[in-house]
């Protein structure tokens, strides 16, 4: 029977009455008890330890944190560090249960984080939903201050960091950490053109890291614990754990913290009780809406970032899967994406500004029985001029990857379930006598 | 010139950002579409590809601007580069393999047009930019032959008016950001952005907020579609109809390089062109707009003479020769002395040279004067040593004495703004917060007439000492910076003596370090002063007697003894001294400050000859008027605030009999007996080179073939020219137009036979000034009046202006009196309410409005207004002004 392995989530099972609160914290969880092995340490071998780790950025992307931490620019200052809880990727939820039941890992994180990267000020954004997440996150922050483990000189280290909430306005785009910088200087969260890359030129066009609350949350324990310890968990070099949300038509939906190597199967059939009211599966998501779709073939591969996207042609991105049973339509599901991308794209740039509510134009008719055969074609034709090859790992035409998460969804439609959309576009043409256009727009709520 | 890194814009953040630039020798090779060529390492691909021949298509890119990557239309493929890169923001590397007609590309240009078009409303038919349109022209050669999207456009309203003059439709807007960038980073009026999000996007104003800028026009003319439309050219033709030719525009001394466009003999549009050390292709609105006055009704255009109930037409012949009578009796019967001409600064350099001659020369009379009392003396302006516009971007520090460039010389505010964002330090020294205060390093504050104060303190700081005052926070700005200090010198307030900005002047000029740009404003005064149309100074910046020799060889004379300046003419006219009074382009009522002398005048003045557009300037009071043609209608050259000369060009063909003023002085000497034998514009061109000593080899080949014009003295500036036309040719008019289109070419053996001996030096040693200066008195302050300050702003009651239709429109022409907000509550009004307001001079009623940017105690008054304002309450003798300031209750 598959188990979880509980790192960042293990003491918030433990307390769940009130594990956010500081006393809880400290008298059960020795909150900020690792800040003094960090300054012991020094901010070189923290970078080093993380590296060693092989810890991976939770945020999507998937990129060595410690290496990140190493771009810095060298005699640079100030830096800031800013730490991304915009968690806006569809059926992602962990970074939300990471705010509001344990706080006070997040802040600790942040501590050693700052410290090894050398930065005074940090800036947490947490999505603007999150109200009682931005409550319990600040009484933590107030407490961390009002016991000297933020502002002047932090437990006699002669560390001085200030620590800053910050609540998004409520947009996916947020969540890119360009889009983020941007969003926290008071500008419209729009994402930036790169290089400049973030560690180069990133907040107030200082050297800056960007890093998800989940991943922050590891650093306190990789600290406790050794590099050698979390490298020691997980499977190549996807290492460690990680919080997977499991939604959909499953039994148990729900965060499941699992060493990375498990199956999907083992995740999805045995931690989450598998499909619903005894139906079949018909696919899933495996890394939140930016991924392209699995079917139930695939649920014997490993959790493994690479794997997954070598072999799977896919990612585990933000970690949330999305289990669909046999009854779905799949054309239903595409649509609905690609009406929150079309929502959601920023605008800045013109493939993905007019290439997702083009995409969402499209598939609406096709859901709605106006589509033709042609139209899945027609999709990738245009969707391969913001996703030149529509394959993954995603090339793209646009500023940010919002972009060719346009089109991934469209690319599993094809894919897997080709032969039925065409066979069903057919047959609405055969209907039908004349193309009627329909079209709702991206704004309005389904 | 090869960096290490480029600035770009991050938008819609306003940090500064740059893109870094691998390192590598300084000259790159670059093979482009495997051609090979040498560039300056970190120059940008896009436009390296263009200078060696191979256009990358773009919409959001423009060279006047930092990169920004929104519109994907520029996107290359680099060898070893994953994916394509926009070349918009890519700076070149030393051996970098740039394909940009690859499959790959090709079908990302494709796809993006595609893109673009799914929302474009293709309404080309009845859209502005039909015909001349980038997203037209873009998707003929690089894009897709139709779309295979079936579904609705997005609507929106259309047009909506974003501001007096521009209208936006949003329906058409591609989203490229080049409007609102331009806004933000060229204009710092950021009163326009986006709102929206996704195919959603759109430009947008603030509520209640209209995009105001005196330079929204830049916008128009950048927009990539017809999304932005300007309400004076909208339908009025398409871009096939349109002739072009290139001039400058005089609507200020600036001298913006344009091009004049008309169909049907109408002028239509006036675009900038990109005159690199000049206005590099923006325009201000006035200067864009005023055009229009061209063809204003109430122009004159036959002569005229006054007869019993008033002037009445008549031919040229008896115009002339009454006015020649006039001027002949006068000369006989009362001396040269009793002749005065005024004016001449709103004309060619042809123009002011033939009435400096027909007046110096053949009248000889020194009773001359472009300015209007309303500038710095001529002898202080052409005596120091001026600086290049130029200059401003190498400058150690900029220093703004007594002007506000933002409402008086726009396009230069445009280029002191630029070189702030650079880095140059601005101190802004002014009676009150002005255009420059939000970029100012430092601000320093001084009471109504006593400028020299705080400049004495700066001249001290520049000159290594420090003083104790605000002026030490420049020392710590200038430490490290080579270059010159460039000083923008105008008169502080029309409300004071021009003596404090004089003795400021003075201060200053003792830094060695320090070059000026005179802040007068007048179209082309500065043309007018280099040749003579000034008391004691002779053509091509020397004194009377520096230049009796020289000139007097070709004229037979000049005048014995310096004469009149404005004031002291206007006040012979009204002792009776001064029988004949010509008004060369002027009109005294206006543009003279103090109004009750002008009355005087006119009315005891024997006769007034106006020489100029309109019949009614002077009031009643004209007995001739010789009708001239003006900028549009007129080929010839002017000569800027730097002392540029450039060509303007007629578009259109004058209407009635209109003749040129240089041309109207020929016919007079004519019938004074002295034939000046000039016949083309040309002649008077190689007549100036020959006389005027600054002028000297300013002949008019050089002028037909010096591309960006000649800075005078030529000997100094001789290799900055550039010959022959713009190797580009004439651009699209939403890229930079390059200047020089109108350059004629060099004849292969024509540069070297010209000037064997490289450019002549003048041939009489040029004016200089450095002081000494009286100091103006300083007058105790009274706690219970307001002092005046008044000023120009850039619209006001100015004839051109008025005569715009699409200026006038929105152009405040009433008197007001902006005051603090405490000092406005102390009176105990609201805005806009009137109150009587007494200076020692007299009381009249005006309305009162707090203005934040007033300091306590000084009150401002637009000096180009109708109505009660400084020419009634201003006594130009005395130092300053005090308004005592009461409710009408
Ligand atoms: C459209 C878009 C949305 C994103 N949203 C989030 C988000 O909500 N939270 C997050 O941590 N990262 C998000 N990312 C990824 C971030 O850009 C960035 O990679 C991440 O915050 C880095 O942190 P990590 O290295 O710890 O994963 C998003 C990326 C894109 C392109
Ligand atoms: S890809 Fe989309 S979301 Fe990203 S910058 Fe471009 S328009 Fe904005
Ligand atoms: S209005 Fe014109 S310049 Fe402005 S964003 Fe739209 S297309 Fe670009
Ligand atoms: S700044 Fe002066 S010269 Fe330039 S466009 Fe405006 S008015 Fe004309
Ligand atoms: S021109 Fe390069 S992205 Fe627009």
């Amino acid at each position: 029977m598959a188990q979880e392995t509980p790192v960042v989530t293990r003491f918030m099972r433990e307390r769940p009455d009130d594990s956010w609160q500081f006393e809880s914290a400290r008298a059960y969880n020795a909150a900020y008890t690792r800040l003094e092995r960090a300054f012991a340490m020094g901010p070189e071998a923290i970078v080093e330890a993380v590296q060693q780790s092989g810890l991976r950025g939770k945020g999507g992307a998937g990129f060595g944190t410690g290496q990140k931490w190493s771009f810095l620019p060298k005699g640079v200052f100030p830096r800031y560090l800013c730490i991304n809880g915009d968690e806006g990727e569809p059926a992602t939820f962990k970074d939300h249960m990471l705010t509001e039941r344990d706080p006070h890992q997040l802040v600790e994180g942040a501590i050693i984080t700052a410290y090894a990267i050398q930065a005074n000020h940090a800036f947490i954004y947490l999505r603007g939903e999150f109200a009682l997440g931005a409550d319990r996150l600040q009484q933590a922050i107030d407490d961390a201050y009002a016991h000297g483990f933020l502002g002047k000189d932090i437990g006699g280290s002669g560390f001085d960091l200030e620590l800053v909430l910050h609540r998004g306005a409520g947009c996916y785009i947020a969540g890119d950490e360009t889009g983020l910088l941007s969003s926290l200087e008071g500008e419209r969260a729009m994402p930036r053109i790169k290089p400049p890359f973030p560690a180069a030129q990133g907040l107030y066009a200082a050297p800056t890291v960007v890093n998800n609350i989940e991943t922050i949350s590891t650093i306190p324990w990789i600290i406790a614990n050794g590099a050698e310890w979390y490298a020691g968990m997980g499977v190549n070099r996807s290492t460690g754990t990680r919080i997977f949300s499991v939604s959909g038509h499953v039994e148990r939906p729900g965060n499941y913290e699992v060493e990375l190597g498990m199956t999907f199967r083992e995740l999805i059939e045995g931690l989450a009780g598998g499909v619903r009211d005894g139906k079949r599966m018909k696919f899933f998501i495996p890394g939140g809406a930016s991924s392209p779709w699995l079917l139930p073939e695939h649920l014997d591969s490993p959790l493994d970032m690479d794997y997954a996207g070598s072999e799977l042609r896919t990612m585990l991105g933000s970690g949330a899967i999305t289990v669909f049973d046999e009854t779905t339509d799949p054309l239903l599901v595409s649509w609905r994406l690609a009406k929150f991308y079309a929502h959601e794209s920023c605008g800045k740039c013109t493939p993905c500004r007019e290439g997702s509510s083009w995409i969402e134009k499209v598939l609406y008719r096709m859901v709605n029985g106006q589509g033709r055969p042609e139209d899945l074609d027609l999709l990738l034709s245009f969707g391969s001029n913001i996703v030149p090859g529509l394959n993954a790992p995603f090339a793209q035409t646009t500023i940010c990857a919002l972009g060719p998460s346009t089109m991934s969804h469209v690319v599993s439609l094809d894919r897997w379930f080709r032969d039925e959309i065409v066979a069903r576009l057919e047959r609405d043409t055969a209907r039908r006598t004349s193309l009627e256009i329909v079209t709702v727009s991206a704004g309005a709520d389904a | 010139m090869s960096t290490d890194a480029v600035r770009m814009s991050q938008w819609p953040s306003e940090q500064p950002y740059v893109i870094p630039v691998a390192p590598g020798p300084d000259v790159a090779t670059v093979t482009i579409d495997g051609k090979e060529v040498q560039v300056p390492r970190g120059e940008l691909l896009i436009k390296v590809a263009q200078d060696h021949g191979t256009y990358i298509p773009r919409f959001c890119w423009h060279e006047r601007m930092k990169p920004v990557g929104m519109c994907r239309m520029c996107l290359v493929e680099v060898e070893g580069m994953r994916g394509l890169q926009i070349s918009c923001a890519t700076p070149v590397t030393d051996g970098m393999v740039v394909h940009t007609q690859s499959p790959g590309v090709k079908a990302a240009q494709d796809g993006v047009l595609e893109f673009l078009l799914v929302n474009h409303p293709l309404d080309c038919p009845v859209c502005d930019r039909g015909g001349e349109c980038p997203l037209q022209d873009q998707t003929l050669a690089f894009g897709p032959g139709e779309s295979r999207f079936v579904e609705e456009k997005r609507h929106f309203e259309k047009p909506i008016p974003i501001s007096e003059t521009v209208l936006l439709d949003r329906e058409r807007c591609i989203q490229c950001g080049r409007c609102t960038r331009f806004a933000s980073e060229i204009a710092g009026d950021a009163l326009i952005h986006f709102g929206g999000r996704g195919s959603g996007t759109e430009v947008m104003t603030y509520p209640d907020e209209p995009f105001s800028s005196y330079f929204a026009g830049n916008t128009v003319q950048i927009c990539p579609v017809g999304a932005l439309t300007a309400s004076p050219y909208r339908f009025r033709a398409r871009p096939w109809d349109l002739d072009s030719v290139e001039t400058s525009c005089q609507q200020c001394a600036v001298g913006c390089r344009g091009a004049l466009e008309s169909t049907s003999n109408r002028l239509v549009r006036l675009l900038g062109v990109d005159l690199d050390p000049v206005n590099q292709g923006w325009l201000c609105d006035r200067g864009r707009y005023a055009y229009e006055w061209v063809h204003s009704d109430a122009r004159v255009v036959t002569p005229r003479l006054a007869r019993e109930g008033g002037l009445a037409e008549a031919t040229w012949p008896q115009a002339l020769d009454a006015a020649a009578e006039a001027l002949r009796r006068a000369r006989d019967e009362h001396g040269p002395d009793a002749i005065g001409v005024l004016g001449g600064a709103r004309g060619t350099n042809e123009d002011a040279y033939a009435w400096a001659r027909l007046a110096k020369g053949v009248l000889r009379t020194d009773n001359v004067d472009a300015q209007l009392d309303d500038g710095l003396p001529a002898e202080v302006v052409l005596g120091l040593p001026r600086a290049s516009i130029d200059d401003l971007d190498r400058a150690a520090a900029i220093v703004i004495v007594g002007s506000d460039p933002k409402e008086t010389l726009p396009v230069l505010y445009l280029r002191i703004r630029a070189a702030a964002e650079a880095g140059v330090p601005v101190v802004d020294v002014s009676t009150h917060d002005n255009g420059c205060t939000p970029f100012a390093a430092c601000s320093l504050r001084h009471r109504p007439g006593e400028v020299a104060t705080p400049v004495a303190a700066l001249a001290e700081v520049l000159g290594g000492r420090t003083t104790g005052s605000d002026a030490d926070r420049l020392a710590a700005l200038v430490a490290d910076r080579d270059g010159p200090v460039v000083v923008v010198l105008g008169r502080p307030s029309l409300a004071e003596p021009a003596t404090a900005a004089v003795h400021a002047a003075a201060l200053l000029a003792a830094v060695p370090a320090v070059r000026f740009l005179p802040a007068l404003h007048r179209g082309n005064v500065h043309g007018a002063l280099d040749l003579g149309l000034a008391p004691g100074l002779l053509p091509g910046r020397v004194t009377l007697d520096a230049g009796r020799a020289h000139v007097g060889a070709v004229w037979g004379g000049v005048p014995a003894a310096r004469g009149l300046d404005a004031r002291g003419i206007l006040a012979a006219a009204a002792d009776g001294r001064i029988r004949t009074l010509v008004l060369l382009g002027c009109d005294p009522l206006t543009d003279f400050p103090d109004r009750p002398l002008v009355e005087r005048a006119l009315a005891a003045v024997g006769t007034v000859v106006v020489v100029g557009a309109f019949a009614d300037a002077a009031g009643g009071h004209a007995d001739v008027v010789l009708p001239t043609t003006v900028w549009g209608e007129q080929d010839g050259s002017g000569t800027n605030l730097e002392g540029r000369v450039q060509r303007l060009a007629r578009k259109v063909t004058p209407g009635g009999a209109a003749m040129e003023a240089w041309r109207i002085a020929g016919e007079l000497a004519a019938r004074l007996g002295v034939d000046f034998d000039l016949e083309l514009t040309a002649e008077v061109q190689d007549e100036i080179a020959r006389v005027a000593p600054a002028f000297a080899g300013v002949d008019a080949a050089v002028l037909r073939r010096a591309r960006d014009g000649v800075v005078l003295p030529l000997v100094d500036h001789a290799d900055e020219i550039a010959w022959g036309p713009a190797p580009l040719g004439a651009g699209v008019s939403w890229e930079p137009i390059p200047a020089g289109a109108d350059a004629e070419p060099v004849p292969a053996d024509a540069e070297a036979a010209a000037t064997p001996t490289g450019p002549p030096a003048p041939p009489v040693a040029l004016w200089e000034w450095r002081g000494p200066a009286e100091p103006a008195p300083t007058v105790p302050v009274d706690a219970y009046a307001l002092r005046v300050v008044a000023a120009r702003t850039l619209y006001g009651a100015d004839r051109a202006v008025l005569e715009s239709p699409s200026l006038a429109a929105f152009a405040p022409r009433d008197a007001v009196l902006l005051v603090s907000r405490t000092d406005r509550d102390r009176i105990g009004v609201a805005d806009g309410d009137r109150v009587r307001v007494t200076s020692a001079r007299a009381t009249v009623e005006l309305p009162v409005v707090a203005d934040a940017r007033i300091p306590q105690g000084v009150a401002f008054l637009p000096a180009n207004r109708a109505g009660a304002g400084i020419g009634d309450l201003v006594d130009p003798d005395a130092a300053v002004t005090d308004l005592r300031v009461e409710t009408l209750r």
